[in-house]
């Protein structure tokens, strides 16, 4: 009785104000403290110890903007962007092959795939390099002929190795968005008379593009990673150059910091590229856009200079 | 005159031919027979209604009608024409994927979950059709589409995406989309299951006022009150068979069917 009493009591003695604001003492994460100190050592005996090392940093700045080292961050972008320009394009032809109702387009685009994708690339490479064992001209009638191995160029090698393996890749990553799109938006469209071809284009796949496009952001980084291999059939691009220099200035070890820094600055670029196609694809699938980089700076920048205003 | 009244000007066709035939349809997924004989007729103008529990068969048949499901054996014809096949002789020739999405211009359907285009604006989905299918000049579209999203009510919505509207909303968007293309048959699969009861109505007075212009409806419903207001014929389907079918009213009010008893004492 007194219990319930109390109880009541309780509110009455504060009417208006209603429930008391919590005012308790945060419980304290001492380990937290630990392991930052911990972590923050360590990186700073690895920063220590690079520094120390026998590495002569200044020749990475002395080479940075060498022209042998630019014509190789061009080369490795042609690559980049020519051998995903074929992967994307492959891929959506397979994709679209291996959903389709004929079983015979549809298990070559699954032998390809099982093929492209079960070996490594660098004996894909080799293996285009060396089809003149194969194919001893290549022969086009009377528009073109020649032999394998002067068709073959060393680019021609690198974008048919690069590109046909990466579409393998893209076919499943096509595939996945394709599947992903609901099935009653090909229904509402084939119900108002669309065709087969005009449903894809215009409903199905501007939808699979939100699916498609952060894994293709993924490939796009791997991709230009991935050009260094091209090395092996003699096409010059950024990592080879960078060893060339390497071994004719006496400072190999730094060359490979220096290539290291410069894929860094490309595929940070590149992120930031991907950012914004997600942006433009994610229209209407979310009720408000996310706000670009700058947006949130602004608004980080705005929300810093009346710190009083937050709590208000 | 202007496109909106030539939804109204259905009359001019002969009005012997019913809009919609069923002769003995029967569908089957795998082994599981949907439909076990449909026979029906639905005069032109007319407001049809299939009620039935889930399972019936009532969606299925529906969707039959525009093709969208290929039917296993019987004849259903629309307009007076056979839906998906051409008949030479004693002969059935399949229809091309664009021979029957020729015919689809002319039926629009309404869907249970909406299904409108996510990545485009009210507007846009509206003039997508016409523009895309029929070769529309977009000016021209985009005028009929604001005149056909007045119509139902949303005129100040033609530039929200889908996720911005409620769920009521974007159903009378689909109604308007459907619109758009002129059909002179449209068909409606459960349009209101999906919608909180509060917005229920406004979709409703959408269908009674499509009802009233003098067009041509399927409607496959739980709503038993509009079936019997708007309704001018309701049938009761059960296990994939019509059990019971006459004017809304006295199916509604006086059923003869045990089944048909047994399922409204239910549902009303």
């Amino acid at each position: 009785m007194t219990s319930d009493i109390d109880r009541t009591a309780g509110p009455k003695g504060s009417p208006s104000a209603g429930p008391e604001a919590i005012k308790a003492i945060p419980v304290r994460h001492y380990g937290r403290y630990v392991t930052a100190v911990i972590a923050i050592a360590i990186l700073v005996a690895i920063i220590y110890a690079f520094s120390q090392g026998k590495i002569n940093w200044h020749a990475v700045p002395d080479y940075f903007f060498d022209h042998r080292i630019l014509t190789g961050v061009y080369k490795t972008l042609l690559l980049t962007v020519l051998s995903m320009l074929i992967g994307i394009v492959g891929g959506i032809i397979l994709a679209v092959m291996r959903l389709s109702k004929n079983p015979v387009t549809s298990s070559i685009a699954w032998f390809y795939i099982w093929f492209f994708r079960g070996t490594p690339v660098l004996v894909q490479l080799f293996l285009w390099f060396n089809l003149g064992l194969v194919f001893e001209y290549v022969n086009l009638g009377p528009i073109y002929k020649n032999y394998w191995s002067d068709f073959m160029t060393p680019l021609l090698t690198a974008l048919l190795g690069l590109g046909l393996n990466e579409a393998a890749y893209m076919a499943e990553i096509c595939r996945a968005g394709l599947l992903a799109v609901d099935e009653g938006q090909s229904e509402a469209a084939h119900a108002l008379g669309m065709s087969y071809g005009k449903t894809l284009r215009r409903i199905v796949i501007p939808q699979a593009m939100r699916v498609i496009v952060p894994p293709t952001g993924n490939e796009v980084i791997n991709m230009l990673k991935t050009t260094s291999l091209v090395a092996a059939v003699q096409y010059p691009e950024l990592f080879r150059y960078a060893q060339d220099i390497g071994q004719n200035s006496g400072a190999p070890v730094e060359m490979y910091f220096l290539a290291a820094a410069w894929y860094l600055i490309m595929t940070s670029v590149l992120s930031v590229g991907q950012y914004y196609i997600e942006r433009y694809y994610a229209r209407g699938s979310s009720r408000a856009l996310p706000p670009t980089p700058l947006q949130k700076v602004r608004a980080n920048l705005l929300s810093l200079g009346r710190p009083k205003g937050g709590t208000a | 005159m202007t496109g909106l009244d030539k939804t109204d000007a259905s009359p001019v066709r002969d009005s012997s031919i019913p809009m919609v035939k069923a002769e003995g349809v029967h569908k089957s997924f795998g082994p599981l027979e949907v439909l076990k004989g449909i026979d029906l007729e639905v005069r032109s103008g007319e407001v049809f209604c299939l009620i039935g529990p889930s399972g019936s068969g009532k969606s299925t048949f529906l969707r039959c009608i525009n093709h969208l499901e290929k039917i296993n054996a019987g004849r259903l014809y629309v307009d007076g024409e056979l839906v998906g096949y051409r008949q030479q002789g004693d002969k059935l020739y399949e229809l091309r994927d664009r021979e029957v999405a020729l015919k689809r211009r002319d039926i629009g359907m309404v869907f249970q979950r909406f299904n409108l285009f996510p990545h485009m604006t009210a507007l846009e989905n509206v003039i997508e059709a016409p523009v895309q299918v029929k070769k529309q000049n977009k000016a021209e579209a985009r005028e009929r589409a604001r005149q056909l999203l007045d119509r139902v009510g949303l005129a100040d919505k033609a530039d929200s995406y889908p996720s911005q509207l409620s769920g009521g909303q974007q159903q009378r968007v689909a109604i308007a989309r459907a619109l758009a293309m002129d059909p002179k048959l449209m068909l409606f699969d459960e349009p209101t299951s999906a919608l909180d009861p509060e917005l229920v109505g406004d979709v409703l007075d959408v269908m009674r006022d499509l009802a009233e212009s003098g067009m041509t409806m399927i409607v496959v419903t739980h709503e038993m009150g509009f079936a019997r207001e708007v309704g001018d014929s309701l049938v009761f389907m059960d296990g994939g068979v019509v059990v019971e079918s006459g004017h809304p009213r006295e199916v509604l009010t006086n059923p003869q069917h045990e089944r048909t008893q047994s399922f409204l004492s239910k549902v009303l």
